[in-house]
């Protein structure tokens, strides 16, 4: 994959995709990213005219779990989306070259394509010990994402760790895993959070950037208001069952037989924002929920650090112990009102005998 | 503005005259003004909804059987929540609003007068009183200063706290649009993670039930050791000052 000059239509035409395929595409591609009638034309104008989007794919500390889902999309086709729409200049996991060979296309990209090209991370920079948790090409990752930052577009901090840190910044953090926007301040940066993301909403994601040139738009955390506006919870086939009060309460009770709602075990699909209850995995075919078990928050902010996944009241830290908000409040409650008992006993006591002092004092 | 909620002159010579003399009268202020009285009791009453409604939300009610279409039990339990979150929400606003216009002790439970060095001294002299070393209280129209300190922490900030965090949870279904999330979606800056903002949500309800249990407890006390009504003042809005210990 070298120079990337020449348009995604020009790629696929060359494949030997007709132009009605490519319409096809181009209108599939705009309802999956909930966007108006008018955008079909757009992205395909878009894909015809401009050249496609070098694209820097890196890995910090990580699973490759993003990767692993990013090559499972179903639509559009992962093969599509890398091979044709972008030009995936450099990815260490499932690039050809290796070696000074691989690391050279870092620099002639930078060279080349100032300012124009666009950072995908997979995973975090550890930055404990001048990070030296995590080399890469022989110095630390850290430097590595600092220098490539410098000239890109813009960045896509895919999952939860280039998002928020994920399992390696879990308490302690000994390697002061730190998530690309604590580290990175001057570029736009994209959040798809997720462990993994889906994989729909990835390419959704690079389809866009590589359609309009920008990025879509986000909210207040950096994610993608199109993928992470609603929570699971928003979306769920089992929502009608937390309507009308009916849980599982054990795994194995007549209500999980029936599908009812997870929430009593810790379902995290309430406070969870994600695609999962309307995309759902592996090309639609199911989600955890859909499995019969409960969100675990995974795109969440310190999902893996709130205590128990099978808890609905998650822990509290700040108070030295760790207990949920009830053992919390409940022993507040107590104290204070056993000192309320306590105080009511002593002003009834103390009151007693000062009438029987102010007795004394009138005979 | 009278600047402090000591009793005026005559009543403090009173208060003072009665010590162990029969007093000449039973003096009676107005001090808590209409609206005052009926945001304090639809507040009172919406908390209560809000405290019971709220632990149903984290820990519902044993699941039942059957369709789900033939139930709306969590549903209405989060209606009513929601629904009583509202009318707190309103009726906080009115009474602050009311501190614009009401009397000087409408305004009592939105400040502490933190540079005031009296205060600091009356409110030792409070805490003395509750814990037994002092042998008379002193008299006060509106709050005391250590009542005052606590009106201002466990209502106004705690039910400040809970507006808001509850509001910016409620925005999450009302959605990234809504003007629930335009004026509350701050929060969430705070903590990114929704769980959390639910876990500080429900401490402060905790928090507000030591309060309301203070609070009480308090108002009981002063009502019978203080000679002066409390209970049935947030009722007729007066304020009488009895001379029997």
């Amino acid at each position: 994959m070298g120079a990337g000059t020449e348009t995604f239509y020009d790629v696929i035409r060359r494949q030997g995709i007709t132009r009605r395929s490519f319409h096809k595409f181009c209108s599939l591609t705009a309802t999956s990213l909930g966007l108006g009638p008018l955008a079909a034309t757009r992205i395909a104008n878009a894909l015809e005219t401009k050249p496609r989007v070098p694209v820097i794919w890196m890995h910090g500390l990580e699973c490759t779990c993003c990767s692993e889902s990013f090559i499972r999309s179903a639509h559009p086709l992962a093969k599509d989306a890398i091979l044709s729409m972008i030009s995936l200049d450099y990815d260490d996991t499932i690039m050809a070259a290796a070696g000074h060979q691989a690391e050279a296309i870092l620099e002639e990209t930078r060279a080349k394509y100032k300012g124009q090209y666009i950072l995908a991370v997979e995973g975090n920079p550890p930055l404990n010990e001048d990070g030296m948790f995590c080399i890469d090409g022989g110095r630390p990752f850290v430097e590595k994402l600092k220098l490539m930052a410098e000239d890109a577009q813009a960045i896509i901090a895919w999952g939860a760790c280039a998002s928020w840190g994920c399992v390696q910044a879990a308490k302690p953090n000994p390697t002061q895993a730190t998530p690309i926007d604590k580290v990175i301040t001057n570029k736009p940066i994209i959040k798809v959070p997720g462990c993994p993301p889906i994989a729909e909403v990835m390419t959704g994601v690079v389809t866009f950037i590589t359609t309009f040139g920008r990025l879509p738009e986000l909210d207040r955390q950096g994610r993608p208001k199109m993928f992470y506006s609603q929570r699971i919870h928003d979306k769920c086939y089992r929502r009608p069952h937390f309507d009308a009060g009916q849980f599982v309460e054990e795994w194995d009770d007549e209500a999980a037989r029936k599908g009812f709602c997870l929430y009593k075990m810790g379902c995290k699909g309430p406070t969870t924002y994600n695609a999962c209850s309307t995309v759902r995995w592996n090309g639609g075919v199911s989600f955890p929920i859909q499995s019969g078990h409960g969100c675990i928050g995974c795109s969440e902010e310190g999902f893996w650090d709130k205590g128990g996944f099978y808890d609905r009241l998650t822990n509290i830290k700040q108070f030295g112990i760790e207990k949920n908000a009830d053992q919390v409040g409940m022993a507040a409650a107590g104290v204070v009102g056993a000192a309320v008992v306590a105080h009511a006993a002593v002003t009834a006591a103390k009151r007693l005998a000062t009438k029987r002092d102010d007795a004394d004092h009138t005979k | 503005m009278a600047e402090g909620d000591l009793a005026a002159p005559d009543l403090g010579a009173i208060a003072a005259d009665s010590h162990g003399e029969r007093a000449v009268g039973r003096p009676t202020v107005y001090v808590y003004e209409a609206p005052v009285r009926i945001c304090h009791w639809v507040n009172a009453l919406a908390i209560i909804v809000l405290m019971i409604t709220g632990y149903l939300i984290g820990s519902p009610l044993p699941s039942v059987a059957g369709e789900a279409s033939e139930h709306f039990g969590m549903g209405y339990i989060r209606f009513a929540h929601f629904a009583a979150g509202q009318v707190l929400a309103v009726f906080f606003l009115a009474r602050i609003l009311w501190a614009f216009v009401g009397n000087h002790h409408s305004r009592q439970i939105f400040y502490i007068p933190v540079h005031r060095k009296q205060f600091w001294s009356e409110v030792l002299h409070e805490i003395r009183w509750y814990a037994f070393l002092e042998r008379e209280p002193k008299m006060y129209v509106g709050h005391n200063p250590l009542a005052q300190t606590a009106m201002f922490t466990g209502f106004t900030l705690f039910v400040t706290f809970m507006i808001c965090t509850g509001f910016a949870l409620y925005s999450e279904g009302e959605g990234i649009d809504s003007w629930q999330h335009a004026l509350f979606g701050w929060v969430f800056s705070i903590w990114p993670n929704s769980q959390d903002v639910h876990t500080w949500h429900h401490v402060g309800m905790w928090a507000l039930v030591t309060f309301v249990t203070v609070h009480v407890y308090a108002a009981i006390r002063e009502d019978i050791m203080s000679r002066q009504s409390i209970i049935s003042s947030m009722i007729s809005g007066e304020r009488q000052f009895r001379d029997e210990v």
